[in-house]
């Protein structure tokens, strides 16, 4: 399968770091150093994407799932490590080595992000169809009734009256906002797209709608998709491959049925049987 | 004036004035940029004028002349207040002629007349930031601008579009300044919004209370923002006359008589428009006695 996109060696940190705690052998109060307060966000982390692949994020709350997510869309600085992804500049640079400009290049056409909380990846007072357009017009698109037309297909996929193209997304529920940005964020056909925790406090029925929709979205668009949460049942319907984070730290990885059904590790046990 | 007055020119200190005219050097060699400066409290309230009378005191000179117009007009109140501020503590000549004036702080239009080299053009401004209406964090709009990040101005457009089926915009329309900073050209009218690409004068914007100093030098090329199939249009004035001088394609203000029901237009430039219906009598004076 083909590789789109290689994390090497991730690591955000908040704070500087002391001798003790840089030295990676040392043991840490769960992420954080016992002598400068450091807080490990995510440690080393390595892994790989493959093309048309759904690959699993887990872990507890604060185990630096979103801390992750949110780094490889450029929200927040990595400390250390690398990214390449094949489709800009064939893999070969490390996309957190250039400009701010570039950055926001990579973001605007090749990564498409969905945030737990709308209001991060919404304009809640701007019209739906304006919230969309912003990811194309971001990307150069200055053809107002290619946008539209654009703009329509993307909420009929989502199952979005195109009625309601005007409507600012602050009048939509909670399950309604999270297509939207589903919308947003895949108008550029991005080979890349991030789900963070994107069905939590979303109720049952709308949740399995969701979870649907992106799947429906991934099979017809052949996106890579990473998706983070701590519900399991969620990275069972969704995901291939899945790692399972711990303190910032990767501890459990590979095939979804295999991490579910043979966990290896002790924290995933714990986590596994807890969902039994 | 003695001199300790001639010292402290125009009420502001002089260091305040050097700092301006600092903040006014780097706004110039970086059109479009806005240039962060230290507003001075001044005897009028913030967000009346205080940026571009702050420009105004730290520019003009003893022997400039000076012109002020508000909305076009050379005596509505803030205008009068300005000019007889800035004649109090300055000296300085002031006119409501463009053509004679070295200095000209307006609020809300261009004059009609072609501004030429060596005229300066101060336009007080209450919101600098074009991104503003998208980006509410000022961290946030400076990095955009720092990444030439505009897709937030275009999105306005769009969105009035989207639910009006055109660009509403009707003052304050953004422009590319350059092809490098988008910039909110104060709330000036659509038609004045050409008179910034490569005019020959210099155009100076001050928000006091924003504090923030931006600038157009001469031959500067300005675009304003449009997409493909909506293209930027100034406003219509095909039709329509001045009811005090005749003059026609210019920038009128709408007048309704509530008492005859009649509506009719007038130069929203007063001093343009005095001046014309002045040349209009006396042409009319002349052919008679022909």
């Amino acid at each position: 399968m083909q590789q789109v996109m290689n994390v090497n060696e991730l690591t955000v940190r908040y704070g500087d770091g002391c001798v003790y705690c840089i030295d990676s052998d040392k043991s840490l109060d769960k992420n954080r150093c016992p002598k400068c307060k450091t807080v490990w966000a995510v440690r080393n982390v390595s892994f790989s994407l493959y093309h048309s692949e759904v690959l699993g994020v887990v872990g507890e709350s604060g185990s630096g799932k979103s801390t992750l997510m949110k780094t490889l869309y450029f929200d927040r600085e990595a400390t250390s490590g690398q990214t390449f992804l094949n489709a800009y500049e064939d893999g070969k640079t490390n996309i957190f080595s250039v400009s701010s400009q570039q950055q926001r290049a990579i973001r605007n056409n090749l990564l498409g992000m969905v945030y737990q909380n709308p209001l991060l990846g919404l304009l809640m007072d701007f019209s739906n169809g304006g919230n969309i357009a912003q990811k194309l017009i971001a990307a150069g698109h200055r053809n107002v009734s290619a946008m539209q037309s654009r703009t329509f297909e993307l909420l009929e996929h989502m199952e979005i009256s195109v009625n309601r193209v005007k409507e600012p997304p602050k009048n939509f529920s909670g399950g309604m906002q999270q297509r939207v940005q589903i919308s947003k964020a895949i108008a550029n056909n991005p080979p890349v797209l991030l789900l963070d925790e994107v069905t939590t406090g979303l109720d049952l029925s709308v949740q399995a709608k969701v979870l649907d929709l992106i799947r429906m979205v991934q099979k017809k668009f052949n996106i890579s998709i990473i998706v983070v949460s701590h519900d399991l049942a969620v990275i069972r319907m969704l995901s291939d491959r899945t790692i399972v984070m711990l303190d910032g730290q990767i501890v459990e990885h590979g095939f979804t049925d295999q991490i579910l059904e043979d966990p290896q590790h002790p924290f995933t046990q714990t986590l596994v049987h807890s969902l039994i | 004036m003695n001199e300790n007055n001639d010292y402290n020119f125009a009420f502001l200190d002089e260091v305040s004035k050097r700092e301006i005219r600092r903040a006014i050097i780097k706004a110039i060699a970086i059109p479009g940029y806005q240039v962060p400066f230290g507003s001075r409290e001044l005897p009028i309230g913030r967000g009346w004028g205080t940026g571009g009378i702050q420009i105004t005191l730290s520019i003009i000179g003893p022997n400039d002349v000076l012109k002020v117009i508000d909305q076009g007009s050379d005596d509505s109140v803030n205008a009068v207040s300005i000019k007889k501020f800035v004649h109090e503590c300055t000296g300085v000549e002031i006119t409501t002629d463009t053509e004679k004036a070295d200095v000209i702080q307006s609020r809300h239009r261009i004059p009609e007349e072609k501004l030429t080299e060596g005229q300066v053009l101060v336009l007080q401004v209450p919101m600098p930031e074009p991104l503003r209406y998208v980006e509410r964090s000022e961290l946030k709009a400076r990095k955009m601008h720092a990444d030439s990040e505009y897709s937030a101005a275009w999105l306005l457009l769009y969105e009035q579009i989207m639910r009006y089926g055109k660009i509403t915009m009707g003052a304050a329309y953004p422009v590319m300044v350059d092809d490098r900073y988008v910039m909110s050209p104060s709330p000036i009218p659509r038609y004045d919004t050409l008179k910034l690409d490569d005019a020959d004068c210099l155009y100076l914007f001050g928000a006091g209370r924003e504090k923030m100093i931006y600038a157009v030098p001469p031959h500067t090329r300005v675009v304003p923002l449009d997409f493909e199939d909506y293209k930027f249009e100034i406003e219509e004035t095909e039709g329509r006359a001045c009811s005090i001088c005749g003059a026609t394609g210019v920038f009128f203000d709408e007048i309704f008589d509530a008492e005859s029901g009649e509506r009719y237009f007038q130069c929203s430039d007063s001093g343009f428009c005095g001046k014309n219906a002045e040349r209009n009598k006396s042409n009319a004076t002349s052919n008679e006695c022909k």
